[in-house]
This record gives C-alpha cells, structure tokens and sequence, in this order.
C-alpha cells in the first residue's frame, strides 16, 4: 500500500509547486490522450478519415507550385526542383502555423477540464503541439515519397535533420504557451493569430529562398525563429544547394530557447489564475 | 524522532515523512479565497487585450492632464469596475483518516471553492492546507466526455484525465462497464446515447478510482432514483475500505446515511461542524427560506386555557423535521383552568391527505398522568422512532380536553418535515388498525411529564 514515499502536499498561496514536474511525468499519459483525442476526433464521420492527413498537405504543395514557380516566378535555384524546395519550406512552417493556432485556443477550447480536473495544464498546449508534430510526420514522410520521385536523394546533412526539428518544437512549443496563457486573460487573440499566421507565411521563406533577402537585413530577419528553421531543413535535405547562414541560425536557435524559457515562465506564472478566469 | 520511527517499517528516510505517521489527513488553516468581480456592464463580455491598453493608456493622460494647471478635469469614472467578493473566509478544520465528512450549506455558501481548492484546481488567497495522501476529485460527473467518441474511447479518455493509468483501465475496464451496463452500445459515440446511459458510463469510470481521498461534489444529483441507489452503494463501499471522503450534497439523507463527521459553511465560513446528525440538525434548522411552512413551535392563537405551545424535539433540540427510525418527542404546554377534571390528551399524525397514521392518547395506553389542579403543565411524548411513511412530510394534530372544559383538537398545527435514515431505520409504512394503534417495532409509549408553573 504504502509503495511511494507519502505524498505529502501543501497548498499555499504563490507557492510554487515543487511537486509540478514530478507531476508532469505522473500525468505523462495525459499527453498521449489529449492528443490521441484530438486526431481521432478529427477523422470521426469522415469519408476519407486519415487520408485527408497525407491530401491536405499535398494539395497545398500543389498549389504553391502553381501559383510560385509559374505564376510568380520565384523559382530562384534550378538545381532544386521548385515543389521540393516548396514543400521543404511548408513543412516546418505548416507544423509550426497549426502548432500556434491549436495551442492559442488549447485551453479555452478546454475549459472544463481545466476548471474540473487538476492536471498539470502545461499539457494542454503540449499536447496541441504533440497533434501538430503527428500531422508533421506524415507530410514527412509525403516528402520523402516526393524525393523518391524525384531522384533526389541526400547526403550527409539530412543527419542534421533532428536538431533543426527540434528547434522547430522548441520553437512551436515557446509561442504556443505565449499564447495559450494570453488567450485566457485576453480573448483578441482568437482573432489575432489567423491574421499573423497568413502575414507569416508570406514573409517566411516558405514560397521562396532567404537567398533573396538582402545580407544587410538578413539578421534582423531571422529574428523569426522559423527562418532558422526552413533554412536548415533546406540545407540537410538538399546536399548542400541550399546555403546555410549560420549567423542566422544561431539567431533563431537563441531567439527560440528564450520563447521556451520565457512561454513556460509565464504560463507558470499565469496558471494559477486559469480556473478563474477560463 | 527516534521514538516516532521505532515501530515503523524500515525504509530509507529520503527526507519525507513515512506513510504510517500519525495525524490528520487533511489539515486546513485560515483558508480563504477572494474574487474580483468585475461588473460587465462596464466592459464587454470578456476582457481584451484592446481595453487593458486604453485603460491604461487613459488612466495615464488623465492624471497627466488634470495636474497641469487649468488642465482639464479627467473624465474616467470614479465608480468602482470591480468589486472583492470572498467566497471562503477563515475556514479551519481538520479530517483524520478514513473517515467520511459531509460539506453541506446552502447554494453560493463556498462548498464547490473548498473543494476545488483541495483539488488544486484553483489557489487559496490565503490560509494554508495540508493534504497526506493521493486525491481524486469528481467535481463532475462525465468531464472530459467528447460526444463523437465511442464510449469505449471515452472510458479511456476519462480515466485518463481523472488520473489512472492506461494499465489500470485496462484492468478494470470490464468492471466499469458492468457497472455502466452500456455492453451492448460501447462503440457507438456517445453523443447517441440517453442522458441516463451518459451519466451511468460517466460515474462508473469515477467509481473505479482508488485514490486515498476522494473528494465528490453533487454529482449524486444526476440520474434517476435507481442509479442513485446504486452510486450511494458504490460510494458507500468505497468508503468501508477505509478511504477517507469529502463529499458535498444537497441530499440530507446521503449525508445522514454515510457522513460520521459533517461541516457546515455558510457565506464562506464554517458555522457548525462535528457529528453529522447535529450539524444536519444545526443546517435544517437555519435554512428557512424553503421551509416557510414548516414550524417547530406552535403557540396557541387566541386567549384561554387549554393547550398553549407545542413544539417537537430531537437529539435534545427543537426541530420542525424528524430523523425517522430514531427517539423524539413532542412536548405540549397546557394551562389548566381550574376546576376540571379527567384530563385527556392525546396526538396524532396524518399525511397529506389526512390519512391517519399514528394516534395515541393517555387513555388508551391506561397509563394515567399526574395533573396538578390548575397552572401549567408540560407533558412530554417520547417515541421511540417514527416510521417513514413514504412522504417527507407529516402533520401534528394535537388534542387535550377535560371533563368540565372543552374538548379541543388542534390539526396541522405543525408540519414536520421528515428524512429517513437508512440502513439503520426502519423504512416500511406503519400497519394500523382501526381505533387500535399497532406500530411496526413500537414496543411501548412512553408518557413523561414535568411540571412547571
């Protein structure tokens, strides 16, 4: 019966809970069914249930390609073919864009858990984040299947992969929390995150090169972690046709370990004050 | 420290203190909760991010402005947008291991802010508790629920967000459906089933938490009289195996039925807390704004002689409602004109319909009081218990008449209210017998007077 130590625990105000992350790992399964929720009820009373995971992408890579390449002309390196270069940049910022959307509206969307249960809420946006990462999967593997096609296969750098997916999670997980403790206290931005994640995807390289932004302007630009991010995807899938501008990444690197570290201070910060508030 | 260990199972000591140590389980000081209450008409429906800044933005011009000389007067209202309200307000108390506590109080007195605060859902404003021991709370019956999930996904998804794991589900999955006796529709989403299938799958899954606390909040109001029954039997069960639980209801017999221990909070602070048929006493008491018509005492509306004041007693108090299955009395004041002789009084219950129940009087029982010649008397009815009679309601009819006097009775003159008490009470109707009453496990009636003049 008495096979953990006692759990002991005081509630106090503005005590921070040093059992916190013991409960996160506690509730680490709350993890897995959030997000488990979220995907199954996605694809409920669907014609074409999952596959909708692997056609929405692709229809999006498609029309890119129309509008970019042949309307627009922003095809920039022909060593590359366009739809991969497309759909290199569409990857990290589709996980990056669904990931804001979701976790922004993760805990209202919540709200009677959160004013009903106790869990610790950092799971909520995470798991937001989790959905986000399974849908990022899926277009991977889509772009994998693209490359196939394609007869592009890459090197050495596409090891390198890992540590710019991470900056992307890093960096999708940072801004959520932002968002997801703001949108409780303050419901504008419901409506504020449409808007930036359209402006966004214009000023990202999604549909074109950072090669095209002048050098002068090229730091403060990677301001915008997902910068970083689509530049290194680019560099480890494209043996070595993209160019890799390090200053930038390390912006971005820093930019998004200060967005973690400052989202989980707020939304710690903020917690306390949620079932209130909600 | 050495003689607290010694005893205790060996186990490295890592700076926490052992399972087995002695003392409450849940100990609570000075607790408090405090809200602002915004009053909306002033803003809209929620608070935007666009109104904090011109708020500020306001408030800093204005002052600003109105300390220049000949400035203009700021023009930003003086009234008050928010308000404290304190839900909670010093509560103090202690709950010992295993034992069932009952919260009662009347709607908006700060039962739901104490349990949310045990449950950490919510942070006290002051006050401190101290919680030894793993909590589970069901504040709601089916949180967490997603209609288009099938019931199956549902059981899974519920226990997982009350805190068990998916290992335990499993293990206890085909228990929880039993419970629910939803087999046949596990896999149709939820959202197809009846609101009482819904709330069946719902408490079976809250049911199977094994925490050491458990702390419930009105969920027992859901469902009809069959699932209550059954929840209360789960509950019950639940607590024999020496959980400790915290349970709020509306429900006085629940309470009455499982709690040893009761608190009650009104306004946010405790008033009356200890043995639960007190405090219940103490709460039924004090709640008059739905019981306008039950009374616990009677006087007499005009002037004269005869029967002055009535009033029903239990546990040592006077009480409009009676705990069926345990002692009471009815005790009736007579000013005796002077004169008389060959006193008869005698009582009465009927129901609603003024059906008789129960009626007795000095005669019949052959017992004969002592009556001084004039003056007042008080004479005391003990029963040893009242039987449900199916309604939660009675009527006191009282009558006393003397040869040389008149011969009055008084009907419905006070309206009891009446809960069971079970297992314990006896909860069949009363067999009667015309003129001769036969009370089922009434072996005798005892006739008590005192005299006072």
């Amino acid at each position: 019966m008495n096979g953990s130590a006692a759990t002991e625990l005081l509630i106090e105000p503005g005590r921070t809970e040093r059992n916190y992350w013991k409960d996160l790992w506690r509730y680490r399964e709350l993890f897995y069914f959030l997000s488990w929720r979220d995907i199954l009820v996605r694809y409920k009373q669907t014609v074409f249930g999952v596959a909708w995971a692997v056609v929405r992408p692709f229809l999006t890579m498609v029309v890119f390609t129309i509008v970019f390449s042949r309307v627009a002309r922003l095809h920039s390196d022909p060593s590359v073919p366009y739809p991969l270069l497309v759909m290199a940049g569409m990857l990290p910022w589709q996980f990056f864009a669904s990931s804001l959307s979701e976790s922004s509206n993760s805990l209202t969307l919540n709200s009677n858990l959160i004013s009903k249960v106790y869990f610790p809420r950092l799971i909520v946006p995470a798991s937001s984040v989790i959905t986000s990462f399974v849908d990022f999967t899926i277009t991977l593997v889509l772009m994998a299947i693209m490359m196939a096609w394609y007869h592009f296969v890459p090197d050495w750098r596409l090891l390198c992969l890992p540590l710019f997916i991470a900056v992307s999670l890093g960096a999708s997980f940072g801004a959520g929390l932002w968002l997801a403790a703001l949108n409780v206290e303050y419901r504008d931005f419901r409506y504020i995150i449409p808007f930036v994640v359209q402006f966004g995807l214009y000023v990202s390289p999604v549909g074109f090169s950072t090669s095209v932004i002048p050098l002068k302007w090229r730091l403060l630009y990677s301001l915008n972690p997902v910068v970083g991010v689509i530049d290194g995807f680019r560099w480890a899938i494209f043996r070595g046709h993209s160019v890799l501008w390090w200053p930038g990444l390390i912006v971005s690197m820093v930019v998004t370990v200060a967005m973690c570290a400052s989202g989980i201070w707020y939304f710690r910060k903020m917690e306390r004050t949620f079932a209130d508030v909600i | 420290m050495k003689r607290l260990l010694s005893g205790l199972e060996a186990k490295p000591f890592r700076g926490r203190i052992p399972y087995t140590m002695p003392g409450p389980i849940i100990t609570v000081e000075g607790l408090g909760k405090k809200y602002q209450i915004d009053h909306q008409a002033e803003r809209g429906r929620y608070k935007t991010l666009r109104e904090t800044v011109t708020e500020k933005a306001r408030r800093t011009f204005g002052a600003w402005r109105s300390s220049r000389p000949g400035g203009l007067p700021s023009h930003g209202s003086s009234r008050p947008t928010s308000e404290e309200f304190w839900a909670l307000r010093d509560v103090s108390f202690q709950v010992n291991r295993g034992e069932v506590v009952g919260i009662i109080g009347r709607n908006g007195a700060g039962k739901s802010t104490l349990l949310k605060i045990l449950s950490r859902i919510t942070e006290p404003t002051t006050g401190r508790v101290h919680i030894r021991g793993r909590v589970a709370s069901l504040l709601e019956v089916g949180t967490g629920f997603h209609p288009e999930l099938t019931g199956r996904e549902n059981i899974f998804l519920n226990g997982a967000i009350l805190g068990m794991s998916k290992a335990e589900i499993r293990r206890k999955f085909d228990e929880i459906v039993a419970f629910a006796e939803v087999e046949k529709f596990l896999d149709t989403p939820v959202k197809r089933y009846s609101s009482g299938m819904y709330v069946r799958l719902a408490f079976a899954v809250a049911a199977h938490l094994e925490p050491e606390i458990l702390i419930i909040d009105e969920v027992l109001a859901v469902g009809d009289t069959e699932f209550q029954k059954k929840c209360l039997g789960k509950m019950k069960d639940v607590a024999g195996h020496g959980r400790t639980v915290l349970f709020v209801s509306h429900n006085l017999d629940a309470i009455a039925a499982m709690c040893q221990n009761a608190i009650y909070l009104d306004k946010g602070r405790i008033v009356d807390s200890g043995e639960a048929k007190h405090t219940l006493r103490r709460y039924m008491n004090n709640t008059d704004s739905d019981i306008a018509q039950y009374g616990a005492i009677w006087r007499r509306p005009s002037e004269g002689a005869g029967i002055q004041m009535v009033h029903a007693e239990q546990y040592g108090a006077i009480t409009d409602t009676i705990v069926c299955g345990e002692e009471f009395a009815i005790s009736v004041e007579i000013d005796l004109s002077p004169d008389c002789v060959n006193h008869e009084i005698g009582f009465g219950f009927i129901d609603e319909d003024g059906r008789d129940i129960l009626h007795a009087n000095n005669k019949h029982l052959h017992q004969e009081l002592q009556w001084p010649r004039q003056g007042r008397k008080v004479v005391k009815i003990t029963l040893p218990f009242l039987n449900w009679i199916g309604s939660d309601h009675v009527y006191l009819v009282v009558y006393f008449g003397s040869i040389g006097d008149r011969y009055e009775i008084f009907e419905r003159i006070l309206k009891l209210r009446l809960i069971k008490k079970f297992p314990h009470g006896q909860c069949d109707r009363i067999v009667e017998q015309k003129n001769n009453i036969y009370i089922d496990g009434v072996e005798f009636i005892e006739w008590n007077a005192s005299y006072t003049s």
